[in-house]
């Protein structure tokens, strides 16, 4: 017991500069799953309504009932309203596909290396497929076929991603699955779920975490440029990919439009790569 | 005829008969037999590539997939397991039967607690509840000499050293209190002072826990060290077996006469240089016809062509498979 407790302080020791780097962006996350959450109760406004009189006005400025604290839209919405009610599509879109593609991908690609055979030569083939595909050219043709919405952008972005983990996950897989220790534990009669959610998973968990964490800000990109294309979220739906998208349009007349998602999307998206290293590092024990 | 002469009493833990492996065609592992006694340590010794592991693995069927067993029988208690089915072998895997292996940091999970692992087998064989098994891990860890061990169940593999993990692999291996335990060159990536004492530990615990151990090495030292039998292995078969001590004064065949002689030996009794067998071991596919031994044996003649069989040497179990058992004398 007690060289347990005093081994705890030693661990920390060499990195010093962890409690800032873990807080800031859990803190910056609970602000933006917040603002979504609770978006109704937080936006001074009503999300959709127009005031064409005033419109793109900067950041500050009233116009009629409106107080347009970061200014309002090409439509006289008002941004910050938009904003809060944008990071509801954008983190719902975003957390849905990323965890719809990781577990599907994960899945079939430990079972591809695992099982190798049959499984791994469907599995690998389908992941050439589709990664030969242009995501884009995939997303518009599942779009055709399933029509637009939030739920399908969903389907779409899992479909065009799974092969990233599907892959990741194969490779690690190979790597692991020779190990003694997992051959042990298979041989002594652990099943295949077992072995692959007990000895497997944890050991390949760090690695997919990277990729996962890349995939988020690129599902938030991929939300926003299916939206620019119409394949989306649709108008008026606020999300902050579309909402960037559109103020590209007025950046040198109304910099505040395109600015504040863009901001956002870029917070969102650093907190979300430290978070990843900081859970790449918990995950595996040795580097602690 | 009977290979089998002295007749222990009891039947024995392992009986392998006539077992034969093969790779791609060539019988990598050709004709041996084997007996593991209750109680009792049997040593499987020879250079490398000679089969003693897929021996080993071949019992509890981990053969390579490049390997298949061809012919043979491998008796665990009486249960052929060369024609188990795969189902009814992970009842007898880890329960029954286990095997650790050269590499102990290889085989423990980097991930898992040591105490998880320890207890993986308890949970699947035994069904037994996560504090039940704790229980029985701790007092595993204890009697396989790890110290504090409730702080040690709490680490990971990587904390601990290489003996530690071995001894870390027995427990594991033993939790069960299998009838079997095979070891695969247990100490040989360990150093010198660490392989005695795990060495030490695995004699306990046959004690201790009642299993027998077949244990798989390249060096006489561990032989005489541990073993109560000894099988002699070369060219993927046993050229000669029986009790140690018979075996260490008077072998019978030239191979364990100069594996012996390899040997350094403190008295400087015999040689007190340190000899190698001369020549080297051939490829799987080039060993000659009849006695694999005769491209190095020094006393070979024609009649080596043919294959000797392994026939009783004297009362004790000893025997070996040589043409000229007689004239073991006049190697140098
Ligand atoms: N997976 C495999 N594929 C092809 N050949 C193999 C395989 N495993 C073993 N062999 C061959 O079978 C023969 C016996 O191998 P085995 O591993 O049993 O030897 P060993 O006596 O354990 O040697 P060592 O002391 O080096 O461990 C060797 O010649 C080896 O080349
Ligand atoms: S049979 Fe012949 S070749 Fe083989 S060990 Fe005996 S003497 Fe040597
Ligand atoms: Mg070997």
């Amino acid at each position: 017991m007690t060289s347990a407790t005093a081994s705890a302080p030693l661990r920390q020791v060499g990195k010093p500069r962890r409690s800032i780097t873990r807080w800031v962006p859990i803190i910056l996350i609970a602000f933006f799953v917040l603002a979504a959450v609770f978006a109704p109760l937080l936006a001074p406004y009503d999300p959709n309504s127009q005031n064409l009189l005033g419109r793109m006005r900067p950041p500050g400025t009233m116009s009629r009932s409106f107080h347009y604290l970061l200014g309002s839209d090409e439509l006289g919405r008002d941004l910050l309203t938009r904003l809060i009610y944008g990071a509801r599509v954008s983190l719902f879109v975003a957390i849905a596909s990323v965890i719809l593609s990781g577990v599907v991908g994960v899945l079939l690609g430990m079972l591809a290396g695992y099982l190798r055979g049959w499984v791994e030569l469907i599995v690998m083939r389908l992941v050439d497929v589709f990664l030969s595909i242009p995501a884009i050219l995939l997303a518009i043709i599942t779009v055709a076929v399933l029509g637009t919405g939030l739920v399908n952008v969903i389907v779409v972005l899992a479909l065009t991603r799974w092969p990233r983990y599907a892959r990741i996950a194969y490779g690690q897989t190979l790597s692991v699955a020779n190990m003694p220790y997992v051959r042990l534990a298979a041989f002594m009669g652990a099943s295949t779920p077992r072995v692959l959610l007990r000895h497997i998973l944890p050991n390949i968990i760090g690695a997919v975490t990277v990729v996962a964490t890349l995939e988020f800000g690129l599902m938030v990109l991929f939300e926003a440029g299916l939206s620019f294309l119409g394949l989306g979220v649709q108008p008026p739906t606020a999300s902050w990919g579309a909402m960037l998208s559109s103020g590209r349009n007025y950046l040198a007349t109304a910099w505040w439009i395109a600015t504040f998602p863009g901001l956002c999307l870029f917070l969102l998206i650093l907190a979300v790569n430290l978070i990843g290293d900081d859970l790449r590092d918990r995950f595996d024990p040795r580097s602690q | 005829m009977m290979t089998e002469t002295a007749q222990r009493d009891e039947t024995p833990v392992l009986a392998i008969k006539d077992l034969r492996i093969q790779i791609g065609g060539l019988d990598v592992v050709d004709g041996v037999s084997l007996r593991a006694d209750r109680g009792r340590i049997l040593a499987v010794v020879g250079e490398s590539g000679c089969g003693k592991s897929l021996t080993a693995l071949s019992i509890l069927r981990l053969l390579p997939k490049a390997a298949r067993i061809a012919e043979g029988r491998i008796e665990l208690e009486g249960t052929d397991l060369a024609h188990l089915p795969e189902k009814d072998l992970e009842d007898i895997r880890g329960n029954q039967a286990s095997i650790i292996f050269q590499e102990p940091i290889a085989s423990l999970n980097p991930l898992m607690r040591v105490g998880a692992q320890v207890e993986e087998a308890l949970r699947l064989h035994r069904g037994l509840s996560h504090a039940e098994a704790q229980r029985e891990a701790l007092a595993m860890l204890v009697s396989v000499g790890i110290p504090d061990p409730q702080r040690r169940a709490r680490q990971y593999p990587f904390e601990l050293s290489g003996g530690m993990c071995q001894r870390v692999m027995i427990a594991a291996a033993l939790i069960c209190r299998p009838r079997l335990l095979i070891a695969d060159e247990p100490t040989t990536a360990l150093d010198v002072t660490i392989q005695a004492q795990i060495l030490d530990l695995m004699k306990r615990l046959r004690d201790e826990v009642g299993t027998s151990i077949i244990i798989i090495t390249h060096d006489m030292g561990v032989v005489a060290e541990m073993a109560d039998d000894v099988a002699v292995m070369y060219g993927g078969r046993v050229v000669e077996r029986g009790p140690v001590d018979t075996i260490f004064a008077a072998p019978a065949h030239p191979y364990t006469h100069l594996l012996l002689a390899t040997v350094p030996r403190l008295d400087g009794h015999r040689k007190s240089a340190l000899r190698t067998i001369e020549g080297i071991v051939p490829g799987v596919d080039q060993w000659p016809k009849g006695c694999r031994f005769r491209s190095r044996c020094p006393l070979a003649t024609d009649v080596c062509a043919r294959r000797p069989s392994l026939d009783p040497v004297d009362a004790t179990g000893h025997a070996a498979a040589c043409w000229h058992k007689d004239r073991l004398r006049e190697i140098a």
